[in-house]
């Protein structure tokens, strides 16, 4: 099958001399839910913009869904929508009337065009403010409104970069619940993100860039496993004076009521419990210290600084 | 398929541009007719009396289509200047840019919408001095065809100032310093005969000079240049300025990185 997005040697120096992308290779597969991570100034919304044509492309190529920018940008242009970091939108204009200017954008007929802004408006619970001006909606709101907009030509592929910044849980977790569902019914989803855990429950495939450069692209199940360690949290039933003697383990005393624990790929945790049994201390609650695509995150980036 | 995408696209930029002035038009409409109104008054009734006549007109008829004119120069030119550089100014030009939306058609469009205000302000600067003096229309062909060719002109002027524009400072640079000295000296007020010879040759390089005399024409059928020269100098201005307005948009120019 043709991958939805197929990079092969992209390249970027802006004006000032400053390369955000040194020849990254990268491929995404229709139907994917892909995570595109990185630090600040990566390059990620580099990529994102040369795919988007917001930013011009210094070399290297770039087909979407089998059609290269530089032969069909705009029949590239219609298989996606793009949801930007910035809010981007006419802040004095209506919630409807951003949505169906936009659809205009793309040729879609305007009874088309009200059918479905009325949709994608319903489906972001932002039907109620569509008659606002968008500077007055909060800031999840007006991410919504964004992902409404983006929706409106119905792309096979949405980009997101990071949608949930700014948002509340409980509305992160119902924009969570909607980019499922879209992908289920076919989109593919690149998703660039801060919180780690977003990534690491939603996407089936990673990749992480850093100092413009590709430092890793692989499924989220084999990243995951190459983590040779996790530290945990223990939270104590009841204070402890001394530390247990379990040289074994990595055992550091936060405070009388918590100890931090590393416990190795090849160690298991019921041992840990037994010989915490035998010191006597009892375990209230445990939890990671850090998500583990986090934990995998730091180490990768680190690596290469 | 793509040609009915594309008419969809610039109707929808152009219906955009027309809502956007017409939702602030106590900034955008009224303030020019204020403006000309004036000048009808203190120009054309209360100096003009005592002027005389020019072209064989009083002096309030001879001033009109110049101050017509002057109110569709400024307006096409400052309603593109000021919304596609606010565009560029809030990001939302990124909603035309990941668009598949041809460059012709956004330049068209934004053009489009200035010549709609130019040519809005025009009308109603038109009426309003009807009320000061008769308007005897010569010929409605030319009238007509001049002020669309220039909002036209204009409208692309105020596009590649917005292109160039990294403030709000640089959009009324070219209207203060090049625009209002321009259309003063551009024969709006005065016959060029009445100038010496000198100042005569250097009225001949203002390209407003054609158009104000060119309208004129249309209108009074008088003019200080002949009208054969005055349109293809129009269409030809047109037609370089759109191309290179075209260009920067393919280049990205202020828009792209």
């Amino acid at each position: 099958m043709t991958p939805a997005i197929d990079i092969k040697q992209l390249s970027k120096v802006y004006s000032g001399g400053f390369q955000a992308l040194k020849g990254i290779d990268l491929t995404v597969q229709q139907g994917d839910f892909f995570a595109l991570l990185g630090p600040n100034g990566a390059g990620k919304s580099t990529t994102i913009g040369i795919m988007c044509s917001l930013v011009n492309k210094t070399s290297g190529k770039v087909k979407i869904f089998g059609v290269d920018i530089d032969e069909d940008f705009p029949a590239a242009k219609r298989h996606i929508g793009v949801v930007p970091q910035e809010f981007n939108f006419n802040q004095f204009e209506k919630v409807f009337d951003i949505v169906v200017t936009q659809a205009g954008y793309y040729g879609i007929e305007t009874s088309i065009a009200k059918e479905r802004t009325e949709k994608y408006l319903k489906m972001l619970d932002l039907w109620d403010k569509r008659n606002e001006s968008s500077r007055m909606l909060s800031g999840g709101m007006k991410r919504r409104l964004m992902i409404a907009r983006a929706l409106i030509h119905e792309p096979k592929l949405l980009i997101l970069d990071e949608p949930t910044a700014g948002v509340d849980i409980e509305m992160r977790r119902s924009m969570w619940d909607i980019l499922t569902q879209l992908n289920e019914s076919g989109t593919t989803i690149i998703l660039t993100t801060h919180y780690l855990e977003e990534a690491e429950s939603l996407c089936r495939n990673i990749a992480i860039i850093d100092n413009g450069k590709i430092i890793q692209h692989t499924d989220m199940r084999s990243l995951l496993a190459e983590l040779d360690a996790q530290t945990y949290i223990l939270d104590l039933k009841s204070p402890i004076s001394e530390m247990p003697n379990m040289t074994k383990f990595g055992l550091v005393k936060v405070d009388d009521h918590t100890l931090e624990v590393n416990i190795k790929k090849d160690q298991s945790i019921n041992v840990l419990f037994e010989q915490l049994n035998k010191s006597e201390v009892v375990v209230k609650s445990i939890r990671n210290k850090a998500n583990r695509l986090e934990e995998m995150f730091v180490r990768l980036t680190e690596k290469t600084i | 398929m793509q040609f009915q995408r594309n008419l969809i696209a610039f109707k929808t930029i152009v219906n955009k541009e027309i809502r956007r002035f017409m939702r602030i038009w106590v900034q955008t409409l009224i303030p020019p007719v204020i403006t000309m109104g004036l000048y009808f008054v203190i120009f054309g009734n209360l100096i003009g009396s005592r002027i005389g006549t020019m072209g064989g007109f009083n002096y309030m008829q001879y001033i009109i289509p110049g101050l017509i004119m002057m109110s569709v120069i400024t307006n096409s030119y400052s309603n593109v200047v000021s919304s596609f550089y606010s565009t560029k100014f809030q990001r939302s030009i990124e909603e035309l840019l990941v668009s598949p939306i041809s460059n012709y058609v956004i330049l068209g469009g934004y053009v489009v919408g200035g010549m709609a205000r130019g040519m809005a302000v025009g009308f109603i600067v038109t009426l309003v001095s009807l009320f000061f003096s008769e308007l005897p229309i010569s010929n409605i062909g030319i009238t007509l065809l001049v002020v669309i060719m220039t909002s036209m002109l204009f409208a692309i002027c105020g596009f590649i100032n917005a292109v160039y524009a990294r403030s709000f400072d640089d959009i009324s640079i070219i209207p203060t310093f090049v625009l209002t000295p321009l259309t003063y000296l551009g024969g709006v007020f005065y016959s060029i005969d009445l100038l010496p010879s000198f100042w005569q040759t250097v009225s001949l390089i203002n390209p407003i000079m054609y158009m104000v005399n060119a309208f004129r024409y249309g209108i009074l059928g008088v003019s200080d240049v002949d009208i054969l020269i005055a349109l293809p100098m129009i269409g030809l201005f047109t037609v370089l300025l759109f191309s290179y307005a075209l260009w920067l948009l393919n280049r990205g120019v202020g828009i792209r990185e």
